[in-house]
């Protein structure tokens, strides 16, 4: 099957899959669990497109993505609860600051030449810094954190049936891939790298290093704050450390490292695997820490035998077929 | 604005916990500092060390001070055989591989603690953890006065066998010039193996000092990950003096922080602390790098 038949039979299942499960007409049986599986399968596929829009095609590795997630996330609620502005445009504005805030940690960490594990560090430190404030400053209410009003209508960016949650969450996937299939294609995408592979001959070549990688954490904190806003419009409720945990930092990197860093149907295929594993494991055991045991163990053999993640390991098996 | 008295406690306050802090860095200076192993799993083996003088504390009643040259060898073992069948072998000597496993790692050893312990928090109840010692105007528990002691006498020693033994000299030459390490006839993979148990060890020998007055569940490396990390760029890479000066600044801006700009502000210090160094001094960072 070529590249371009599998990719319209998954867009196509994904399309179908919600119509197994929705409502009375539901072709299999009636299940909002099934559908919010799958959203959250999408969603957690988005938010690693996102990192592995820096980390896996540039080479930034971050540890502190949610930075750009929160900041998505309360921007828009700020808007929309303290005043009055609808979720929609609140959307494009938490995705403009995200691209703002990260051309701004892109230009204050790249110009003084902070790269590799320096870059991980900082990212992590940004997002504290952002994690105390919001616990600490009054327009984003501290640790009591701010509760969106119930308004169902689309016009509200609210939806009463899950399925439309659901296909949101894959318009955002498909927008991720898309951006990232650019990215394999594009001029730009190949600064980022030669950028990655060697940064020093990539700068004797004649790229403009430093803004390349501004433009591209832009670009991957612009997805993030999307996905930020999404899930502040799923949930209705956000607080410091929802917004700027460090375990959805974890998992957005999880999710593109375990599917494979770098190549475009990576963060799916790792959100695909990260959220079967956890529902897998939750249905077998009570014990909280099972599923999250394997993630790192999984993170620990793809990092040291599968570089390219699971998409390297089909690759291979296709290549022996 | 507060009373000098008030300022002077929260000081002195500050270094007392800077000194446990200091507990935590040191192992990270050898580690990070000297020979850039960035071991994001520094928290959680901390965590686990103190779970391993809780249990040994429990089990057979042995004071956690007594139980620390045991812990401390076990944390060394362990180091040792996680670098040479884990780290090492997995990261292929690339920075970035090397940051990925040691988060593996961290969530990993985290959740087999929640997964094997449980999400309770545990203390260990020694009869002279309460009593304090009249210092000043201050009343100081003991136990934080024995981990400061202990820091101090941490950092000198690490910095006499770093500086003096051969397996030290072995350490800075590695960190140096690996090839020319090579050349001379090191053994270069033992010795970073050896490197890592040693800065495990030391954690094993933070955990014993800190667990009287901490507690332990498996979430409480979480908190030592950015602060070890801050103080070992605040002080310099792989400085041990460093180390202690920059564990005592980071306590102390924490606990004056705490003070001015109230509890839920003040925690802004260190990650800010860490993001200005980076930004502001990066040549003297990058100077020492081997």
């Amino acid at each position: 099957m070529s590249a371009r038949a599998a990719t319209a039979a998954l867009l196509a299942a994904a399309l179908v899959y919600p119509l197994l499960f929705f409502g009375d007409g539901a072709w299999l049986v009636r299940s909002n669990y099934a559908i919010d599986v799958g959203m959250l399968a999408l969603f957690a596929a988005f938010l690693g497109q996102s990192w592995n829009v820096a980390g896996g095609f540039a080479g930034l590795t971050s540890f502190g993505h949610v930075l750009f997630f929160g900041t998505g996330a309360y921007c828009s609620t700020i808007l929309h609860v303290g005043h009055g502005v609808n979720p929609w445009f609140g959307w494009v504005a938490a995705t403009t600051a995200g691209a703002a805030l990260g051309a701004a940690v892109g230009h204050l960490t790249f110009r003084v030449g902070l790269r590799g594990s320096y870059f991980a560090l900082i990212t992590l430190a940004f997002a504290e810094t952002f994690r105390v404030l919001a616990n600490s400053v009054g327009f984003t209410r501290g640790g009591l954190g701010i509760l969106i009003p119930l308004d169902q209508r689309a016009a509200a960016l609210q939806f009463h049936d899950p399925i439309w949650f659901y296909y949101l969450a894959l318009a955002l996937c498909a927008s991720g891939l898309a951006i990232a299939w650019w990215l394999t294609r594009s001029r730009f995408g190949t600064y980022l790298a030669a950028i990655r592979e060697n940064e020093d001959a990539a700068r004797a070549l004649g790229i403009d290093v430093v803004r390349q990688k501004v433009r591209c954490l832009a670009l991957s904190g612009a997805m993030a704050a999307a996905g930020g806003t999404f899930y502040a419009q799923k949930y209705l409720y956000i607080d410091p450390s929802i917004a700027f945990g460090v375990d959805r930092s974890v998992e957005m990197l999880l999710v593109a490292m375990i599917g494979g860093a770098g190549t475009v149907f990576g963060p799916l295929v790792g959100a695909g695997a990260v959220v079967a594993l956890g529902e897998a494991t939750r249905a077998l055991s009570d014990a909280r820490g099972l599923g999250l045991i394997l993630y790192g163990l999984l993170l620990v053999a793809i990092v040291g035998f599968l570089p390219n993640g699971l998409v390297g390991l089909v690759r291979a098996a296709r290549r022996d077929a | 604005m507060l009373s000098p008295d008030i300022l002077l406690a929260g000081t002195i306050n500050g270094l007392l916990t800077g000194a446990i802090y200091v507990l935590v860095a040191v192992g990270l200076t050898l580690i990070y500092g000297v020979l850039h192993i960035i071991n994001f799993a520094h928290g959680s083996l901390l965590m686990l060390a103190m779970y391993a003088a809780f249990f040994l504390w429990r089990s057979t009643g042995i004071d956690p001070y007594l139980a620390l040259p045991l812990v401390a060898a076990g944390g060394f073992a362990l180091g040792y055989v996680l670098y040479r069948c884990v780290i090492g072998r997995l990261s292929r000597g690339k920075d970035e591989n090397i940051l990925l496993v040691t988060l593996g790692l961290a969530i990993v050893i985290e959740n087999a603690a929640l997964f094997f312990f449980g999400g309770d928090t545990r203390t260990v109840e020694v009869s002279w953890a309460a009593e304090t010692v009249e210092v000043g105007p201050a009343f100081l528990p003991l136990a934080k006065l024995v981990s400061f002691a202990a820091a101090l006498a941490l950092c000198a020693a690490l910095g006499l066998y770093i500086a003096r033994s051969d397996t030290g000299k072995a350490i800075r030459a590695v960190a140096r010039e690996r090839q020319g390490a090579r050349l001379v006839g090191i053994d270069v993979e033992a010795t970073f193996a050896i490197s890592y148990g040693i800065g495990i060890a030391c954690l094993g020998a933070a955990a014993c000092l800190l667990i009287p007055s901490f507690y332990v569940a498996p979430t409480s490396g979480h908190a030592f990950v950015l602060v070890a990390f801050t103080i070992v760029v605040l002080g310099g890479m792989g400085s041990f003096l460093g180390a202690l000066v920059g564990g005592f600044v980071v306590g102390v801006t924490e606990s004056l922080g705490g003070l001015l700009l109230g509890e839920s502000l003040g925690q802004i210090g260190i990650p800010l602390i860490f993001i200005l160094i980076l930004l502001l001094r990066p040549a003297g960072l990058f100077g020492s790098r081997a």
